[in-house]
């Protein structure tokens, strides 16, 4: 090899060398800025939540401006709606993942369906909202926990049908064509045999559901809209409904210290219950994987 | 013929189509005939199952074309007193009930670019070190750490960016960039004027924050789909780190990532809370970045139940009907190309 060639492939390597201690470089800072902003974010998050965290929380209704109290009609409002969304979404959803993943995988109608479904997962969750309030709110006359609930359910049944379709085409084959050459009915193989093999992958669809709906704060700005006060009685979901992010939403923009201290508290637990959330379906997830 | 199944009596075989397998062995006619029944019935509550699981579906398309019904039907009164002027108009004055959705699609865009701008080379570094470059030991960790901060509420990046971050920001980043650029032509109207904290540029920021951990968990997570052989081929004629992500991975797996980025983009420009929180609510176009302005979103999470007149209402949800067409087509396109990856992979 002469002098000039070996220095040019010296330089070519050296060249390259640096290029992909730059690329490492680069690929470091990035991941750090990322858990730089993370870190603030939640280290933020838990400065100013604990200190405003107090048993009173859950004892007191929220406050008019001025004084102190708590955020258990919030808490309460948030748990109802979530509670009757899950049990109206999780079943059609739970139907509808097993109609893709059972009966027509290839079919152009499953196709469709599929793809609208996978719209409304991502689809902005403020359109929901009005979507509801021209449905639900515009007929019954005015705000209400009903229309609240009617709008989670919407957000809760695209993410149960792609969990429970996922979770489904995990199920081997053998298993549904062992019991169905034992003589079951199509619906006895899914009921007994499918949805048993995936059941871990169903709950854990609908714990992320839950997760989902928790924080969800633009579809219950005109839906539930908001109380100020208890309404426990037999039409309490007929009225509008406070909940714990609207009134985050509400006492951040407003102008009080105590309401601020109030949404910051707010804010932590719904953090809290998402994370937690989110780990137990990362749990079951694992466990069934093992 | 009789099947003991699993926790339940003792049925005939039926066929899924729900045709029976007649007994040949059958003798009495009473007795064929109460297995018939169960025959029957088993067969008809297979055909219930199903047209169960057919509504189901049926249900998750009648809400979608419901949304899209209720946006068109309640945009009606506003797109008949402003057509298609509505797009165009920056004017947004509910005394006089005058509405243009200029200010807030230009907010809604641009708040999204700079996301993406941000989200897209952070987020697609940190799904490379994750893949690549961290350590074994720190590999897990952080990659569910990614995957849970892409669960957080939106409300949440909302009420930090507007307590925490925007104080901060204005302090020591808006005042002397400002200051710094007052005199530069471009850079001056795009940064100068008076700082707030809260802004079009935070809310991107904001945003960006937001979408970042979710671009890295589908780059992620696509990344992982390239075949080791190809990596190993590389490697083993020389080939850099970074030549075997540049030249190898990252082109293998290109139209996933793109989808990942729509995706993103999609979550971006429909993302409320966040942004709501720290854009400003002003309904004007400011050449200033940094100056208040406002999305579709956050008007209509801002407006929305304090909007007296059908026509101020019937204007947000146009709005919103202009959000979700949006959307649609972002999100759209960003299936579409992820299904085109999957469908590679199982080559």
């Amino acid at each position: 090899m002469t002098v000039a060639a070996s220095r040019t492939s010296q330089m070519l390597y050296f060249r390259r060398r640096l290029a992909n201690t730059v690329f490492i470089l680069l690929s470091t800072c990035a991941a750090i800025f990322g858990l730089v902003w993370l870190t603030f974010i939640l280290g933020g998050l838990l400065v100013d939540g604990v200190s405003a965290l107090s048993p009173t929380l859950f004892t007191e209704i929220t406050p008019p401006p001025g004084s102190k109290g708590g955020l258990a009609n919030a808490i309460g409002g948030s748990i109802l709606m979530s509670l009757i969304a899950v049990l109206v979404g999780t079943p059609i959803g739970l139907f509808a993942g097993t109609y893709l993943a059972e009966y027509a995988r290839h079919g152009r109608l499953a196709f469709v369906v599929r793809f609208v479904n996978d719209i409304l997962l991502s689809a902005p969750s403020i359109v929901i909202g009005l979507f509801v309030y021209e449905l639900v709110v515009v007929r019954m006359g005015h705000f209400s926990g009903w229309a609240g609930a009617a709008a989670l359910a919407v957000i809760v049944i695209p993410v149960v049908v792609r969990t429970t379709e996922n979770m489904l085409l995990l199920v081997p084959n053998g298993l549904r064509e062992a019991a169905s050459a034992l003589g079951a009915p199509q619906n006895f193989v899914i009921k007994l045999v499918t949805w048993k093999a995936a059941r871990a992958g169903i709950i854990t669809g609908i714990l992320l559901a839950v997760a989902r709906i928790s924080g969800e704060t633009a579809p219950l700005l005109f839906t539930a809209l908001g109380n100020s006060g208890w309404s426990w009685d037999a039409g309490a979901m007929n009225q509008p409904m406070a909940s714990l992010p609207a009134v985050i939403y509400t006492f951040a923009t407003g102008p009080y210290e105590e309401q601020h201290a109030l949404a910051w508290a707010g804010a932590l637990l719904i953090t809290a219950t998402v994370l937690v959330l989110s780990i137990l379906a990362r749990l079951l997830e694992n466990k069934k994987r093992t | 013929m009789f099947v003991a199944w699993a926790g339940c009596e003792l049925r005939p075989i039926t066929t899924s189509r729900g045709r029976f397998l007649t007994d040949i062995s059958l003798s009495e006619t009473s007795a064929l005939t109460a297995r018939v029944e169960t025959a029957r019935k088993a067969g008809a509550g297979d055909f219930r199952f199903r047209m169960m699981a057919l509504a189901a579906a049926l249900a998750v398309l009648a809400i979608f074309a419901g949304v899209i019904t209720s946006l068109v039907f309640g945009s009606i009164p506003a797109f008949k007193e402003f057509g298609f002027g509505f797009i165009t108009t920056e004017a947004w004055s509910p005394t006089r009930e005058r509405f243009g959705a200029l200010a807030p699609i230009y907010g809604t865009l641009v708040t999204s670019i700079i996301a993406m701008v941000i989200a897209v080379p952070v987020g697609i570094g940190i799904a490379i070190f994750l893949t690549d470059l961290c350590p074994r030991m720190l590999r897990r960790p952080i990659g569910i750490a990614v995957e849970l901060l892409a669960g957080i509420p939106s409300i949440i990046y909302g009420i930090w960016g507007f307590f925490v971050f925007a104080p901060w920001f204005q302090l020591h980043v808006q005042e002397p960039v400002a200051t710094a650029v007052a005199d530069i032509p471009v850079l001056g109207t795009l940064f100068g004027g008076v700082t707030f904290g809260i802004g079009t540029f935070t809310a991107g920021l904001i945003l960006s924050i937001m979408i970042l951990p979710f671009i890295s968990a589908v780059t992620r997570d696509v990344l992982e789909t390239v075949p080791s052989v190809l990596k190993e081929a590389s490697y083993g004629l020389g080939a850099t780190s970074w030549e075997v992500m540049w030249k190898v991975c990252l082109p293998f797996c290109q139209t996933g990532v793109v989808g990942g980025a729509m995706l993103a983009l999609g979550r971006a420009l429909g993302e409320t809370m966040a942004v709501t929180f720290v854009i400003g609510n002003a309904h004007k176009i400011a050449p200033s970045l940094f100056a208040p302005g406002t999305s579709i979103s956050a008007s209509i999470a801002n407006e929305f139940t304090e909007a007296t007149g059908d026509l101020y209402r019937s204007a947000l949800i146009e709005l919103g009907l202009l959000l979700f067409v949006i959307t649609f087509i972002v999100l759209a396109c960003a299936q579409l190309m992820l299904r085109q990856m999957e469908k590679g992979k199982g080559k």
